[in-house]
C-alpha cells in the first residue's frame, strides 16, 4: 500500500528543517497555524513567527515590509483569505516589488470538504498566475511538498504554492523535481493527460485504465504552473492526438487555459478540461465532492476515449 | 547625513521643497500637490533633522526607514530625497514619464524606496514589517509612516493598527496628515474621522497632537515618539491641505490637479524661495 500523507504536515516539517539553516526565514500566520502547520515552526523558533490574527490583508502587508528589511518570508493561510482576501496587497505590496516571499496556502479545492464553497479556494491558480513575478507551484504529493517549498526557498522572488488539505497519495518514480520542468510520469503515443495537484493520481489510474483498452497515453504532471514547461506540451500537442488537462480548479484561468494558450500558439490541437465548470463548491465528503464536480479518473477516461475515437 | 537643529533653516528647507514640488507638478503636467504640501512640513523635519539615513547607500540595513503610505503624495518625497542627494534634481523633470525613475506613485527603482505603495491602506502594514524585523534582529532603528487621513478610511490600517500595538512596536512612528480633505470633499462630510486621537488610543497607541506646520512642535512630536517605551506613536499633524499657496489651500481641486503656467508662476512667487 502506498504511502498517503497530508502535504502540510511535510509543509510544517520542511519549514522546521529551513529554520534550522536559515536564520533569515521568518513565517507568518493569519489565526490557522494549527491547520496550516505553521505551528510546528512557530513551537521550534517562537521569535521568527508572527500571528497576526484574522486579518489576511495586514499579514499580507506586513510581508513585504518585512522582506524589504532582508527577509525570506513564508506566508500562509487557507488558499482562499490567502488569494482572495489579501490579492491587492498581494499584487501591490509583495509581487509588484517582486519580494522573497512565499505564499504557502493549504485547504484548497473542492477536497476541503464539508466546510462548503465559501472555503474551497477554485480561483486562485488563476489569480496568482496573471500577476508578473509570480512562481506558480502546485506539488502533487507529500514528497513534492518538501521538493518545492526548497525550490522556493533557494530562488528568490514571490511565490504561490498550492496544498490540499487531505491526505495525497505518494506517486513513485517521478524523477527529479525541477521548477518550471514539468515530469512525464508515463510515456504514450495516443493521447496526453496532463495534471497537477490531486488529479495526478486519477491522470495516472485513468492511464491504467486506457491501457487495458488498448489506449497508449502520455501523463504528465504539471507541478509549476508559471514559469509552465511549454515544451512540454508543445511535444504533446504535436505527437498525440489531443490533451486533457485535469485540475481540482475551475477551468477558467488555471492550468488549462495555461496549456490552452501554449496550444493555441504554436501547435493547435484538441484540449479537453477536466476541472470545475463555472460553479461553486459545496459542503460532502472529498470522494463525493471529487464525483459531483466531475474529476474522477472514469471523467478523465472519457474525455481521452473522446480524443482518440 | 548631518541632522539640522535649527527650525529656522528647516523652515527654508521646507519653502525650497514646496518650490519643487511646483515645478515637478508644472512639468508632469499632472499629479498631486494638496496633500505634497500638506505634508511638506512633517517630512522636511523628519529626512534634515530626525532620521538617520546616508543618501550615498540607500540600501543598507543599519538606518531608520521611511515609508510614504500615501504614494499619490511621492512629489514631496521625490522633492526631499533629490534635496538630500539620493539622485540627481534633473530627475525631478522627468516624473511621470515614460522610462523616468520617479514613477506617478512611489516604485523601488528610485533610491530612497523601499516598497512601492499608491494602492492606499497598505502601508502602516508595510512600516509593521520593517518594524519588527528591526526589533528581531535587534537593531536600534526607527521606521516612519505618513498616512493621509483619507487613508485611514481604509480596514487594513486599523489591522495594522492593532497588530502593532499587539507587538508592542516602539520603534514604529505613524504621521498623519491631517488636512481635512479627501478627493470628494472634506473628510467630515465623505466619511468622518472624528474621534481621531481616542481611535488610535484605544487601538493602544501613543498620540502626539499638534500643528502639523509649527516645526518647533514638529521636531518635539518626533523626540517625543522616540522616548516612548512599549507602544507605538502617531502623531497626528493638523495641516491645511495646499499650504503655502494660497490659491491652493482648502481648495480640493488641487487634491489631483496640477498647476497651469500661470498658477505655476503665482505658486512660486507666494513660496518666495
Amino acid at each position: 500500500m502506498a504511502e498517503m500523507l497530508y502535504q502540510r504536515d511535510v509543509y510544517g516539517k520542511a519549514l522546521v528543517e529551513l529554520g534550522k539553516i536559515n536564520r533569515d526565514i521568518v513565517v507568518f500566520d493569519a489565526d490557522l497555524s494549527g491547520s496550516t502547520r505553521t505551528s510546528l515552526f512557530a513551537k521550534e523558533f517562537p521569535e521568527r513567527f508572527f500571528n497576526f490574527g484574522v486579518a489576511e490583508q495586514n499579514m499580507m502587508a506586513t510581508s513585504a515590509g518585512m522582506s524589504s528589511c532582508g527577509k525570506t518570508v513564508f506566508v500562509s493561510t487557507f488558499a482562499m483569505f490567502a488569494t482572495g482576501r489579501a490579492w491587492d496587497q498581494v499584487r501591490n505590496s509583495v509581487v509588484y516589488n517582486n519580494f522573497d516571499i512565499k505564499i504557502v496556502a493549504t485547504h484548497a479545492g473542492v477536497t476541503v470538504g464539508p466546510d462548503g464553497a465559501s472555503h474551497q479556494a477554485l480561483e486562485d491558480l488563476a489569480i496568482m498566475r496573471v500577476l508578473p513575478n509570480m512562481n506558480v507551484v502546485v506539488p502533487c504529493d507529500g514528497p513534492q511538498t518538501r521538493e518545492a517549498v526548497m525550490a522556493a526557498a533557494n530562488t528568490r522572488g514571490p511565490f504561490y504554492i498550492r496544498l490540499g488539505r487531505s491526505k495525497f497519495l505518494t506517486i513513485e518514480n517521478k524523477g527529479e523535481f525541477k521548477l518550471g520542468k514539468a515530469q512525464v510520469l508515463k510515456d504514450g503515443k495516443d493521447v496526453t493527460i496532463i495534471a497537477c495537484g490531486i488529479m495526478v493520481e486519477a491522470a495516472l489510474e485513468a492511464a491504467d485504465n486506457l491501457g487495458k483498452k488498448g489506449i497508449s497515453s502520455r501523463v504528465i504532471n504539471m507541478h509549476t504552473i508559471k514559469p509552465i514547461d511549454k515544451d512540454v506540451i508543445i511535444e504533446a500537442a504535436k505527437n498525440t492526438s489531443g490533451i486533457v488537462v485535469c485540475e481540482e480548479h475551475t477551468v477558467i484561468g488555471g492550468l488549462a487555459s495555461s496549456v490552452d494558450e501554449i496550444v493555441s500558439e504554436n501547435c493547435p490541437a484538441k484540449v479537453l478540461r477536466i476541472g470545475v465548470k463555472n460553479r461553486f463548491g459545496q459542503s460532502g465528503e472529498p470522494s463525493e465532492l471529487l464525483k459531483e464536480y466531475n474529476l474522477t479518473a472514469e471523467d478523465i477516461e472519457k474525455s481521452a476515449l473522446s480524443i482518440v475515437s | 547625513m548631518e541632522a539640522t537643529k535649527d527650525t529656522a533653516i528647516l523652515e527654508k528647507k521646507a519653502k525650497k521643497i514646496r518650490s519643487l514640488i511646483i515645478q515637478m507638478l508644472d512639468k508632469a503636467g499632472s499629479g498631486h500637490p494638496g496633500g505634497s504640501l500638506s505634508a511638506t512640513d512633517m517630512i522636511t523635519a523628519l529626512f534634515f533633522s530626525v532620521m538617520r539615513h546616508d543618501p550615498a547607500n540607500p540600501h543598507s540595513l543599519n538606518r531608520d526607514r521611511f515609508h510614504i503610505s500615501k504614494g499619490h503624495c511621492c512629489p514631496l518625497l521625490y522633492a526631499v530625497l533629490a534635496e538630500c542627494g539620493y539622485f540627481s534634481k534633473d530627475e525631478l523633470w522627468k516624473l511621470r514619464k515614460l522610462g523616468c525613475l520617479l514613477q506617478g506613485h512611489p516604485d523601488r527603482r528610485t533610491p530612497g524606496i523601499d516598497v512601492a505603495s499608491g494602492s492606499l491602506g497598505q502601508g502602516l502594514s508595510v512600516g509593521l514589517g520593517m518594524s519588527l524585523a528591526l526589533k528581531m534582529d535587534k537593531k536600534d532603528y526607527r521606521v516612519y509612516v505618513l498616512m493621509g487621513d483619507g487613508e485611514i478610511q481604509e480596514g487594513n490600517i486599523w489591522e495594522a493598527a492593532m497588530a502593532a500595538a499587539h507587538y508592542k512596536c516602539d520603534n514604529l512612528c505613524g504621521i498623519l496628515d491631517y488636512n481635512g480633505y479627501q478627493i470628494d470633499g472634506k473628510t467630515k462630510d465623505v466619511m468622518n474621522l472624528e474621534p481621531i486621537s481616542d481611535k488610535w488610543r484605544a487601538f493602544g497607541w501613543h498620540t502626539v497632537l499638534i500643528d502639523g506646520h509649527n516645526m518647533k512642535e514638529i521636531v518635539a512630536a518626533y523626540r517625543e515618539a522616540e522616548s516612548m517605551k512599549g507602544k507605538p506613536t502617531i502623531i497626528i499633524g493638523k495641516t491645511i491641505k495646499g499650504k503655502g499657496v494660497s490659491f491652493m489651500e482648502n481648495v480640493v481641486d488641487f487634491h489631483g490637479r496640477a498647476p497651469t503656467k500661470e498658477e505655476t508662476d503665482r505658486a512660486l512667487k507666494e513660496i518666495g524661495e
